[in-house]
């Protein structure tokens, strides 16, 4: 019979993992929600959040330092999203394909600096010890970062479901979002609109970079171990919904969690990669359809 | 009388078609011009070239002698030009006030405080049926309701020049009577130059100082409705 304890301490597991998926996903779905941009460096987005961390312990060290770090990996990693947005992604909105060959050339070029600067052995970051704890409860054990990455999952979700539906800038989004041609004609600067759902977008990667440091080192290439669970976590989502891409991640962090109470890491994957084929096959508009270029619902 | 909406020579094309051809056009301050002609002969290109949302591929464009040939949409709209589109495209998940909430951007730059301000009062003394469901989904209301909710979208933005392309195409009959009303108001209380696209030709003459008919994308006819019956230049209109 399955253990009951062993079973509870795999969902809190999943639910983990879909902290992680989703915030690593989320400004996936943002941009390609929005412009229909596929950014193959959202990797290492999350990599210099994490590398951003990296810094800020050493200049900053203490334990107020992981709080510290959020912000500066967010605003790091948001301008460095806004360059890319005006200097390539801006210039070939026109043609997608060539936005998915020209931002993977972009995630090259990060990583190989990233191994110049940092080089091509991981940095660590120590956790604070005020993460370094757990509580139990009866013979279950949840450690403080696992249940501060959820935090900060719940923490942004709240947040941008904020921006989105109570802003004059979430309103711009929405209006964007749903008639483009319309939005601009109404005096809106949707190119503007544009650049700034990238710069958080990507300000969103730079903090899933920062709680990542806390679970293993950053390598010039963290980023890309995490985009694969991220683009499926979009398209089972329903390609650019918020909530369908929560739904989606969960789905995902529980599928993963708890098939490993019966197999290894590796069959896990492979497994999660089947569930998401299956789940097309029968629901190829994603967890949640969306009817326009849509972030709501 | 000054002009406030000037065109010259203006070509438009979609793809290697080309739709427009050499387009002249002047509108005086606070007049109405209806933009007349059968399907397809280029009326709504003409007024997505003035707003913006097609280019124009030569030609000049002026709005109060500012050229505005080169500028983005939403420039146009923030120099005081109002477009209300043919299907009227409301955003369908956004609230009646959300809605003319957006038409406010395109007060931007033209002095502080003016969007803060918010939905000016007077789209609700022009619409009163929009204060009654401005909490409701656009999507979700009637085709009058969302006419007249694109109009009021457009009036947000407080514009010199008012676009409307065929406002009272499909919808009730009592209803295009207040909507009529309500574009008369616009023009007589806020001062708004007009340029209406306007297949039902009484209205279009009894509410336009001036027509134009369009035929395969060049200008044919132009005239004062006053000294002309809409009988005159019906053939050219009707297939």
């Amino acid at each position: 019979m399955l253990d009951a304890t062993l079973f509870a301490g795999q969902v809190f597991n999943g639910f983990s993992l879909a902290s992680l998926f989703v915030l690593a996903a989320l400004g996936l779905a943002l941009s390609f929600g929005l412009m229909r941009v596929i950014n193959m460096a959202h990797g290492e987005m999350l990599m210099l959040g994490g590398y951003l961390a990296y810094l800020t312990y050493l200049i900053v060290p203490g334990p107020a330092a992981i709080l510290v770090a959020m912000p500066v990996a967010f605003l790091g990693a948001a301008v460095v999203g806004g360059l890319m947005e005006v200097t390539v992604i801006r210039r070939l909105s026109s043609r997608p394909l060539d936005t998915l060959l020209a931002t993977w050339g972009v995630s090259l070029i990060l990583q190989q600096a990233a191994r110049s600067v940092f080089g091509p052995i991981g940095v660590g970051v120590t956790a604070p010890d005020w993460l370094n704890t757990g509580f139990a409860l009866g013979s279950l054990y949840f450690p403080s970062t696992r249940i501060f990455i959820l935090a900060v999952a719940v923490a942004v979700l709240a947040g941008l479901g904020l921006l989105i539906a109570r802003t004059r800038l979430g309103l711009l989004v929405r209006a964007v979002n749903q008639d483009r041609m319309m939005a601009a004609a109404s005096g809106i600067n949707t190119r503007r609109v544009d650049l700034a759902v990238f710069c958080l977008g990507t300000g969103i990667a730079g903090l899933a970079g920062v709680v990542l440091s806390l679970l293993g080192p950053v390598t010039p290439s963290v980023g890309q171990s995490y985009i694969v669970p991220a683009f499926l976590v979009v398209v089972m989502g329903g390609l650019g919904s918020m909530v369908g891409t929560t739904a989606a991640a969960i789905i995902l962090g529980l599928v993963s969690a708890l098939s490993q109470i019966f197999l290894d890491v590796s069959m896990s994957q492979v497994l999660m990669l089947l569930f998401v084929i299956i789940f097309l096959q029968f629901r190829p508009q994603g967890v949640v359809a969306t009817r326009s270029r849509a972030l709501e619902g | 009388m000054e002009s406030l909406l000037n065109m010259q020579g203006v070509a438009a094309h979609y793809g290697q078609s080309q739709v427009l051809w050499d387009i002249d056009l002047d509108v005086e301050k606070g007049g109405a011009l209806a933009l007349i002609g059968r399907n397809g002969v280029g009326k709504t290109t003409l007024l997505k070239t003035i707003m913006g949302v097609q280019k124009a591929t030569s030609g000049a464009i002026r709005l109060d002698g500012e050229d505005v040939t080169r500028q983005a949409s939403h420039d146009r709209s923030r120099a005081g030009i109002g477009y209300v589109p043919q299907g009227r495209h409301v955003f369908p998940h956004l609230t009646v006030e959300e809605n003319l909430m957006t038409g406010l951007s395109a007060l931007a730059g033209r002095g502080k405080g003016l969007i803060a301000k918010g939905i000016p009062g007077h789209i609700f003394d022009l619409f009163p049926k929009l204060d009654q469901i401005r909490h409701r989904k656009a999507g979700v209301l009637s085709g009058g309701e969302q006419q007249q909710l694109a109009i009021g979208r457009a009036l947000a933005g407080q514009p010199k020049l008012l676009l409307l392309d065929e406002p009272t195409e499909g919808i009730q009959p009592n209803v295009v009577q207040q909507i009529e009303d309500a574009l008369r108001r616009v023009r007589t209380e806020l001062g708004v130059t007009i340029v209406i696209v306007e297949q039902y030709l009484d209205f279009a003459w009894s509410f336009a100082d001036e027509y134009c008919v369009l035929m395969r994308g060049r200008t044919v006819r132009r005239g004062r409705t006053a000294e002309e019956s809409a009988a005159e230049v019906a053939h050219l209109v009707n297939v």
